[in-house]
């Protein structure tokens, strides 16, 4: 990687772009999050653990995280079937569901909120169905988790697809040729091989899930210490001019992204060094 | 373990009209390395794959010994089949990749851990990895992989083993290591073995029989000897080795070029034309005696230990491809006698020999 090389390369330009990118990347990513630990240093570690064990901060840190985690786990068994059906089926519709797998990232957040309210209401079309049973998902935590499944979906999806589009039907056959029955197949070739993929998956679609705001204040009801997530409190917060407790809250979930992106960056090194693949 | 196929028909409803196997009947006999030959698209990795049980034929049966194997599923058949691409587990080891077959047996039939082990590590010793046991597929080479997958297939005790294309993926070099090493290991395990390849010197040189397919039928089937020497049919004659065919017609059990009549009996003794198949070496150049030919040469070329000898004959009108020791001295635009030494007539219209 001498700089001689890179003058003899095709497109020269090594110097131009990595200034851009160190620019921006320092302008538009590092700048604020600096910023945002500045600030919270002036509360001090033992600031911020005191602000965030404060019953609702905590209730509220609670919510997000637990939910995010939940809807994240039934992402990874449905996006999981999903993404299967998409990539090992050819039917009538494919590419048009396909398509629509990429709906919860294009739709404004906002919206995809109005409308799981506007269905999962005890009036809503779902919601009318399941109020007699005595079940109630809207305004209560289950609208949480049905708002996070539904942003989450094509992060599991779009990560294992590729894995799925790559795995030989070699493998499947391989492995019944060796006497294996359907159910070994599964648990002891394909989902072997997909776990990096799905834990990948998982750890985007949790790491959204946490920070989602649009869709699910208007399906969650916002009830203090039952359905309050992390990052309204922070508006809340803020509208209470509580700068130093929006920071620490803010603090949190920084901290917590950080060590998913971390936990990513080490499966996929795993699933390297295991699988000599990505 | 002897495995029949009787009357297999096989038909992939996206290709149009023909299909992909067109009424295949083949015996292997039991210990015999049998190899499918044919060009690409002729059926015979589809042949494999429905002894195999992973391909459902459209009707026909399969048999393993006196049982009808063909309502068997793929995992109650116990074949041994190495995939073209290997198909290992990448994230197993290499130990546990050959255990598998083991691992995954119901309860009652499973070998203890121990015996899994060592079968493994034994399997392993067979195909010459010793030591490779805490690998990962990645961390092998293209030939590595190969004898593991191989290895693989024979750790359940297969009936038959099954490879397709088994050097397909490998270089010259390790491919003839690999296939030396593949006879040997067949004849210390004794594996009625079946084996599809494109590759015409895979064939003669590692099988016991070879089957010619072409277009979903079988053209023939015999040793590389009965393959070679005394090809079935034209398309045969034209598919293993060169053979150049020239216009000729037979008249009372001899075979004639023009006006000019050969040493070439033809068996069937009736009269008609068609077209006489000859190798570089089926022809000589030698002293003019009463039955030569006299031959134009166009080109030259070295070949190894040989020479290579494009001539015109009369009545003939392309250019055939001869073959000479390289002491004999030819050169381009000399006139000199041929005799033809051997040669296979077939009548036009005909697929039998005449």
């Amino acid at each position: 990687m001498s700089l001689v090389s890179q003058r003899n390369s095709i497109l020269p330009g090594f110097g131009l772009t990595l200034g851009y990118t160190l620019l921006y990347l320092g302008a538009i990513v590092l700048l604020p999050l600096a910023a945002l630990v500045l600030r919270a240093s002036s509360l001090g570690l033992s600031g911020i653990w005191q602000i965030a064990m404060e019953p609702r901060t905590f209730a509220a840190l609670r919510t997000s995280f637990s939910l995010a985690l939940a809807a994240a786990g039934i992402n990874v068994v449905f996006g999981g079937i999903v993404a299967w059906v998409l990539s090992r089926y050819e039917f009538p519709g494919r590419r048009l569901l396909d398509a629509a797998v990429d709906l919860p990232f294009a739709l404004p957040t906002a919206v995809a909120g109005i409308a799981l309210a506007a269905i999962y209401a005890p009036n809503g079309w779902i919601g009318v169905w399941l109020a007699p049973l005595g079940w109630k998902i809207a305004y209560t935590p289950l609208g949480i988790v049905v708002a996070l499944v539904f942003i989450g979906l094509p992060f599991i999806v779009r990560t294992v697809q590729p894995v799925i589009a790559e795995l030989n039907l070699d493998l499947e056959e391989a492995s019944a040729t060796l006497g294996a029955t359907r159910y070994q197949t599964l648990s002891r070739v394909i989902l072997p091989t997909l776990t990096p993929a799905l834990l990948t998956g998982f750890a985007l679609a949790f790491a959204r899930g946490v920070g989602e705001y649009g869709s699910v204040i208007f399906v969650a009801g916002n009830l203090p210490y039952v359905s309050e997530i992390a990052p309204l409190l922070i508006i809340v917060k803020l509208e209470e001019f509580n700068y130093a407790g929006a920071t620490a809250i803010a603090t949190v979930m920084l901290g917590a992204s950080f060590f998913i992106l971390l936990a990513i960056n080490l499966i996929q090194a795993w699933s390297r060094r295991r699988l000599g693949y990505v | 373990m002897h495995v029949r196929a009787v009357d297999i028909v096989k038909t992939f409803t996206a290709s149009s009209s023909r299909p992909a196997l067109d009424g295949v009947s083949l015996d292997v006999k039991s210990g015999e390395l049998m190899g499918l030959l044919g060009p690409s698209g002729s059926g015979k990795t589809t042949l494999l794959r429905i002894i195999a049980g992973l391909d459902i034929p459209d009707s026909g049966s399969i048999f393993f010994g006196g049982e009808d194997a063909s309502q068997k599923s793929v995992q109650e058949r116990r074949v041994g089949f190495v995939f073209q691409n290997y198909a290992l587990f990448k994230h197993l080891t290499i130990a546990d990749n050959i255990a598998f077959g083991l691992e995954v047996r119901s309860r009652e039939l499973r070998p203890p851990k121990a015996e899994i082990r060592r079968r493994a590590l034994e399997l392993l010793d067979l195909v010459q990895l010793t030591g490779l046991e805490k690998r990962r597929p990645a961390q092998l080479s293209g030939g590595q992989r190969q004898r593991v997958a191989l290895a693989r297939a024979l750790a359940v005790e297969p009936r038959v083993l099954l490879l397709d294309e088994p050097f397909g993926a490998l270089d010259a070099k390790v491919r003839r290591d690999l296939r030396g090493w593949l006879r040997e290991i067949h004849q210390r395990t004794g594996h009625t073995t079946t084996f599809v390849t494109h590759d015409q010197d895979e064939a003669l040189e590692l099988s016991d029989r070879v089957a010619v397919l072409n277009g979903g039928r079988i053209e023939q089937v015999g040793t590389p000897d009965e393959i070679y020497d005394q090809p079935a049919t034209p398309f045969v004659n034209g598919f293993i080795g060169e053979a150049t065919p020239i216009e000729a017609h037979i008249e009372a059990g001899y075979v004639y070029i023009g006006a000019h009549q050969l040493r070439i009996e033809s068996k069937a003794g009736t009269s008609g034309k068609g077209r006489l198949f000859v190798r570089p070496q089926d022809i000589v150049i030698g002293d003019s005696q009463p039955d030569s030919l006299q031959a134009q040469i166009v080109a030259v070329r070295r070949n190894g230990a040989t020479r290579r000898a494009e001539i015109e004959i009369p009545a003939h009108a392309g250019r055939v491809e001869i073959e000479t020791h390289s002491s004999v001295s030819v050169r381009a635009g000399d006139s000199v006698p041929i005799q033809f030494v051997r040669g296979t007539f077939f009548l036009d219209g005909e697929g039998a020999p005449a």
